[in-house]
């Protein structure tokens, strides 16, 4: 792939702006069938937590429109399990691996933090700000901005100290920019918007709620509209934190929205359900929509929604057509003018 | 790496009517050469700009060299999905990945076979069955279903078995009767040394039963299971999880598709699907605290 598509999440330079999102790409060995992992820019893993955790019965799944609506419960073979077996895998790989940790407490997200100190191949560290918070009664970490500092400010605290902090919160907040904010004070580095949005389906043959866990995570491309919303809103208040955009992406188009709105790199998650070669063709056709418009590289088109219409590189770079001149009046109209 | 998957656009040769099921061939040379018995394939469905983001899993129920590679499946057309697959015309194409999962385990030696199965899901039998005959074996079938129309492949069975048991349970084709209620005489006058199953949960779990009455290992593939609960069918989603105890004795949540769908059936904990049992690894501990919302 052409050198167009290196991007930058503050220090951490990638070679594409493409990642998975965390929780939708296995261990990365499901995936490595279908394409070369070192093609992405970074792996993010499933999130990693303190104790295996078996996770929620099934029906986890339902199908909505454009979307999935997931109630997972977090399933992993906890952080132990994780650097046993996954992570090494995973450093063998020739990608960087950004390794999604969560907890109940702060404290939690702060020894998760310590334990991957050291450990081979973790280029970035993901905070899922979108845990329930057992101290606040199971409200999620990321609904407010106090407590979403505070697990930040922990896994800062327990990372090693060169390695960034990217915050990945819902955008089930009151005033998300205000949690945005309030993470990066706490020493993150980058910010990951969107989680997936709660909802809720009923099954209308049993009667009863289809997801044993009842409300579920809705993702795919139904909440594209509003992980735009989120990148845009927060790249407005806060222009100089990069944005790992993710909600719905199944195109190089889409994933170019969510550069125009404002994020540097581009997250993956549904659509590898659905589609597991996805990554390269989506690769692909960025590449071929940056060329399209003269955007030379990633940076060039980061946030350029934000600018005014008829800033330079947007129209300077889409063949349109020169304006017509302007229509000769008829002859014999022009004969009665005085 | 030939026993990879592959993600393939696949041509549609026949869809045709069966019974009440729908059996549809599919041009997929790279899957049919990688296909072995008890293997399945996930077929998107809606076209491109589908709104269905679900991939539905099938059994194969026959793979053919002829027109460069051909792979059958059958299904019921039972919600929106299916309905889609099952009007798809000759010469459509359809994005196909397989073969996925763990195929059926082999015997060593030429020894007798019985084979359980039940609605579409004895579709997955066929091919086992050509396999177990080349290598010698006896291979003998018990189909079930509701009413007749609700058996696949009786007559099939009856011509390429050693002996076809067909049961429904209003006894308008076969025995009158369950599978369950049958499979006993049928294991003692084969002289079964194993059994297979493919077909519904309560199916696999009297075969289940029955072969260890008899101390038999059963091979059950949880095909229908992973149809209701799994959405990538590759492993990477862990929807469809049961519960299996190990070797260890430890039991975990095993995903149907890519642990599966061929399990022993001794391994799976049968009355605790659908949900975490309290001593599975990292199942929630007794004064667990609400984890609402977490993903």
């Amino acid at each position: 792939m052409s050198d167009r598509l290196r991007t930058a999440l503050g220090p951490l330079d990638l070679s594409a702006p493409l990642l998975t999102a965390a929780g939708c790409a296995g261990t990365g060995r499901e995936l490595a069938a279908f394409f070369e992992l070192s093609k992405l820019g970074a792996f993010v893993t499933p999130s990693v937590t303190l104790r295996p955790r078996a996770g929620r019965p099934t029906p986890r799944v339902t199908e909505a429109p454009s979307a999935l609506l997931t109630a997972m419960g977090l399933p992993g073979p906890g952080i132990e399990g994780f650097l046993d077996r996954d992570l090494p895998w995973l450093a063998e790989q020739d990608v960087p691996v950004v390794v999604s940790i969560a907890g109940d407490s702060a404290e939690e997200f702060g020894e998760l933090a310590a334990r991957l100190r050291g450990a081979p191949g973790v280029a970035a560290i993901e905070v899922n700000v979108a845990c329930p918070n057992v101290e606040d009664r199971g409200r999620m970490f990321s609904r407010h901005p106090r407590s979403a500092a505070s697990v930040v400010r922990a896994a800062r605290a327990g990372a090693a100290p060169g390695t960034p902090v990217l915050a990945k919160l819902a955008p089930d907040a009151a005033d998300l920019a205000n949690v945005a904010l309030a993470c990066v004070d706490a020493g993150a580095d980058g910010l990951t918007l969107i989680n997936t949005v709660e909802g809720t389906a009923i099954d209308t043959t049993t009667l009863r709620p289809t997801l044993t866990g009842v409300s579920g995570g809705l993702s795919g491309p139904a909440i594209r509209p509003i992980a735009l919303r989120c990148v845009y809103q927060v790249h407005a208040a806060l222009p100089d934190v990069p944005i790992v955009g993710v909600g719905g992406v199944t195109s190089g188009l889409d994933a170019l929205e969510f550069l125009l709105a404002g994020a540097s790199a581009v997250g993956v998650g549904t659509t590898l359900f659905h589609d597991p070669g996805a990554v390269p063709r989506i690769l692909r056709e960025l590449d071929e929509a940056l060329a399209a418009r003269r955007l030379g590289r990633v940076a060039d088109a980061v946030g350029l929604a934000h600018k005014p219409a008829g800033y330079a590189p947007p129209l300077a770079g889409i063949d349109v057509p020169p304006p017509a001149a302007p229509a000769e009046p008829a002859g014999e109209l022009k004969e009665t003018l005085p | 790496m030939s026993d990879s998957p592959v993600q393939t656009s696949a041509t549609v040769l026949t869809v045709r009517g069966v019974q009440d099921y729908h059996a549809m061939t599919l041009v997929a040379p790279a899957v049919a050469e990688r296909f072995r018995p008890g293997q399945f394939v996930a077929l998107a469905v809606g076209g491109d700009h589908s709104s269905r983001l679900i991939r539905r899993c099938f059994g194969v129920y026959e793979v053919k060299p002829d027109y460069g590679g051909t792979v059958e499946v059958v299904f019921a057309d039972s919600e929106p999905g299916t309905a889609w697959l099952a009007g798809r015309r000759s010469r459509d194409k359809l994005d196909v990945l397989g073969p996925l999962g763990r195929p059926f385990r082999l015997p060593r030696d030429p020894v007798t076979c019985l084979l359980v199965g039940g609605g579409p899901g004895g579709a997955a039998l066929f091919a086992l069955a050509d396999t177990l005959r080349r290598r010698g074996c006896k291979v003998h079938f018990v189909l079930g279903g509701a009413t007749g129309r609700h058996v696949f492949g009786s007559r099939m069975a009856q011509r390429i078995g050693d002996s076809a048991t067909v049961t429904t349970e209003d006894g308008s084709t076969g025995e009158r009767g369950t599978v369950r209620e049958i499979l006993p005489r049928v294991v003692a006058e084969t002289g079964a040394d194993v059994v297979y199953a493919c077909g519904p949960t309560p199916l696999l779990r009297a075969v289940t039963r029955v072969a260890a009455e008899f101390g038999l290992p059963s091979q059950v593939s949880v095909q229908e299971f992973l149809g209701r609960t799994g959405a990538c069918g590759i492993g990477a989603c862990m929807t469809c999880v049961l519960p299996v105890q190990g070797e260890d004795g430890v039991t975990r949540m095993v995903r149907a598709c890519a642990d599966g769908p061929v399990l022993r059936g001794d391994r799976v904990r049968w009355g605790d699907l659908g949900t975490i049992p309290f001593d599975a690894l990292g199942a929630p501990r007794a004064a667990a605290l609400p984890d609402g919302g977490a993903r």
